[in-house]
């Protein structure tokens, strides 16, 4: 494992970005988390401990899957994925969940609090803290509880508090501010298990350092599988947790082009989408310095996807560090791309992917039919598509399927 | 006179001064100007505007609402500079700008800087911005006559506090207890202890908020801080009954100070 990820340029900057702007009152809360970070790094027992828990828990190591019918179908580069979806709760935000409830523990914690959009990160929390003993609360916008019902139900049933937040626009970055909020009060007992590689330094770092297991086990299968590394590397970008856990162990080599597919939502031009790279707009919330969809005054804007676990109004500074020295090339995957893409999957090679790993698909499928057979493309499908049932049913419009939501509707 | 002397030479004449907040454009423009009104008869020492934010991560339930209500209801940089002015040019007391630091990067640190003292500010509140990410903010407030205001948490260490006093001008902002502004402090032997802590770092003077909510908090808190802040407490008495419950409540506190 290499322990270090980055070369910083000062401590928690990545070129411009990231940085820790956080009321005073949480900086000893900061650097308490700094140190027990840098010890577990230094602690040759730890990522050992980490993989194993993960093996033992979580279907690591997840395979890479070679998709030979849509390779076939779109007549170009040679397509595989690497299987997130397989982790235990459905994603790979496990493995940064582990990771965190792991390092809580060597803090001596006793409760951990974190902010979910889709219900996704919240489950995976409320599943570690069920595993591992500690109290949970997770804040969630109102909006999304509303939206997200399945997930909120398990979050209880693990035995954790869901607190719907109606601040704003009652979405994930409500949620974030939330956590910050309770941090700000609880930070003795409390950690705060951030779930993508964003916020104040050291999260990003460490959300990046957990989730880097999902690329080097990548380069690895691919080594053996197909005797080389790949020619690209799509994930899409909502926080940036999937896409760094990919790209990472990827970055020295320059011969592997790495892709990052952001929420286009309706569109670009519409104004109603998640990409936050093309417009690069600098600006400084929720703790770290970053781009994000802001106007003018840099209040924050609405942000639209499909996908909720893209719905977010800022980026990873390492990744928008990487789109400036190029190392990323950053595109975006409207909402209808991203469902058809979602609908191919299903039907060449029978893999259910989330709406948001939809996007790195749609990515990936625009390009690939213009690249050589002999070339490889790797997806990273960060997660599984059970959960959008409901927003997937409607885009396709199953009329029986909604003649049984009206069916269980009425038995209550 | 710079902030800090003006702070000490009224200190002199009273037992403890009060520093007050308003959100501009909550509940509204004119409201904010009644309750200025209402400050400027109680004759308080020192206020600040509060310039909101989308995502105010320091601030409570009460003032989270603010910000957001105020945004939703247009409320805009241009007119917060605007009363800013306004008030600076008619009121008697030193006028700080409390803001979120997106609000000042996003102007530039030069334009803020040149910004606030052309409107008649005397200093800042930046409660996410922590001295080591001030860059050249701090050099472009002194030039400014700026008051660069640091905060000391019951959780700074002492090194902790010792650079922050460096940096600090005017006063410094001590928070009484863990959390975000607008719930109840216990005003015990805890918070005093913790008081001493702090005036053992600077000669500067020393501002204590979150939680303030009473005359009776100001009174207790006579000889032992030098500034009062209340801010959430203000607010609440206008939801609750408006311009008269709001004067009323801040007359009480203005003569908590001597009596």
């Amino acid at each position: 494992m290499t322990q270090e990820l980055f070369d910083f340029t000062k401590p928690g900057y990545y070129g411009q970005y990231g940085g820790a702007f956080v009321p005073e009152i949480l900086r000893a809360t900061l650097d308490e988390l700094i140190a027990a970070f840098d010890a577990a790094r230094a602690d040759d027992q730890f990522w050992g401990a980490y993989v194993r828990e993960l093996q033992t828990y979580s279907c690591r190591p997840t395979p890479v899957t070679p998709l030979p019918n849509l390779t076939k179908k779109l007549g170009g580069a040679t397509i595989c994925c690497k299987r997130e979806d397989l982790n235990h709760t459905g994603a790979h935000k496990v493995n940064n969940v582990i990771g965190q409830g792991l390092l809580a523990k060597r803090m001596n914690k006793t409760r951990v609090i974190a902010e979910t959009g889709a219900g996704q990160h919240g489950v995976a929390t409320a599943t570690m803290a069920a595993r591992f003993g500690f109290e949970c609360t997770i804040y969630m916008g109102a909006v999304d509880v509303r939206r997200q019902r399945p997930n909120v139900f398990w979050m209880e049933q693990l035995g954790a508090t869901v607190v719907p937040i109606e601040d704003g626009s009652a979405t994930l970055k409500d949620a974030i501010n939330a956590c910050l909020r309770d941090w700000s009060e609880s930070m003795d007992s409390t950690h705060y298990v951030l779930g993508t590689a964003c916020g104040p330094h050291p999260f990003p770092h460490m959300v990046s350092y957990f989730q880097s297991i999902i690329g080097q086990e990548a380069r690895g299968q691919m080594l053996t599988q197909s005797g080389r590394l790949p020619d690209r590397v799509y994930a899409c970008v909502g926080g940036g947790s999937n896409a760094l856990g990919m790209f990472v162990p990827f970055i020295k080599n320059p011969e592997v082009e790495l892709v990052g597919v952001e929420a286009g939502g309706h569109g670009i031009e519409s104004g109603r989408h998640a990409a936050r790279i093309p417009a690069h707009d600098i600006g400084v919330a929720q703790g770290y310095k970053t781009l994000f969809l802001q106007d003018d005054e840099g209040q924050m804007r609405e942000t639209h996807s499909v996908a909720a676990g893209l719905d977010y109004i800022g980026v990873s500074p390492i990744l928008a560090h990487l789109a400036d020295t190029g190392r990323v090339r950053f595109t975006a995957a409207r909402d209808d791309e991203a469902i058809a893409a979602a609908k191919l999957l299903i039907a060449t090679e029978g893999i259910i992917p989330a709406l948001e790993s939809s996007h790195a698909f749609a990515g990936a499928i625009r390009e690939a039919p213009s690249m050589r057979p002999d070339e490889i493309v790797l997806i990273n499908l960060s997660g599984r598509g059970d959960k959008d049932i409901f927003t997937i049913a409607d885009a396709i419009g199953d009329e029986r399927w909604f003649s049984y939501l009206r069916e269980m509707g009425a038995r209550r | 006179m710079n902030l800090a002397d003006y702070i000490r030479e009224r200190r002199a004449r009273r037992g403890i001064l009060l520093m007050t907040h308003a959100v501009v454009g909550y509940p509204s423009l004119e409201a904010n100007r009644r309750m200025l009104d209402a400050m400027i008869s109680a004759d308080v020492d020192l206020v600040e505007l509060q310039l909101p934010f989308s995502e105010p991560v320091a601030d409570g339930p009460l003032f989270v609402k603010a910000n957001l209500d105020a945004l939703a209801g247009g409320a805009s940089h241009g007119q917060y500079w605007n009363l800013f002015s306004e008030t600076a040019a008619r009121a008697p007391f030193p006028v700080l700008a409390m803001c979120y630091y997106n609000s000042a990067f996003r102007m530039g640190h030069a334009a803020f800087c040149e910004r606030l003292r052309g409107s008649g500010g005397r200093g800042f509140i930046i409660p996410d911005l922590p001295r080591e990410e001030y860059g050249d903010l701090e050099a472009l407030s002194a030039e400014n006559g700026l008051a660069a205001i640091q905060f000391f948490t019951p959780t700074s260490t002492d090194e902790r506090m010792m650079r922050l006093a460096q940096g600090a001008r005017g006063f410094v902002y001590c928070v009484a207890r863990r959390g975000v502004t607008g719930s109840a402090t216990e005003l015990d032997r805890g918070l005093y202890d913790l008081l001493a802590r702090y005036r053992r770092m600077t000669d500067l003077p020393l501002a204590l908020g979150f939680g303030i909510a009473s005359a009776d908090d100001i009174r207790r808190l006579r000889g032992v801080v030098d500034i009062a802040i209340v801010g959430s407490a203000l607010l609440r008495s206008w939801e609750r009954g408006g311009e008269d419950a709001y004067r009323a409540h801040l007359t009480e506190m203005a003569q908590a100070r001597y009596s």
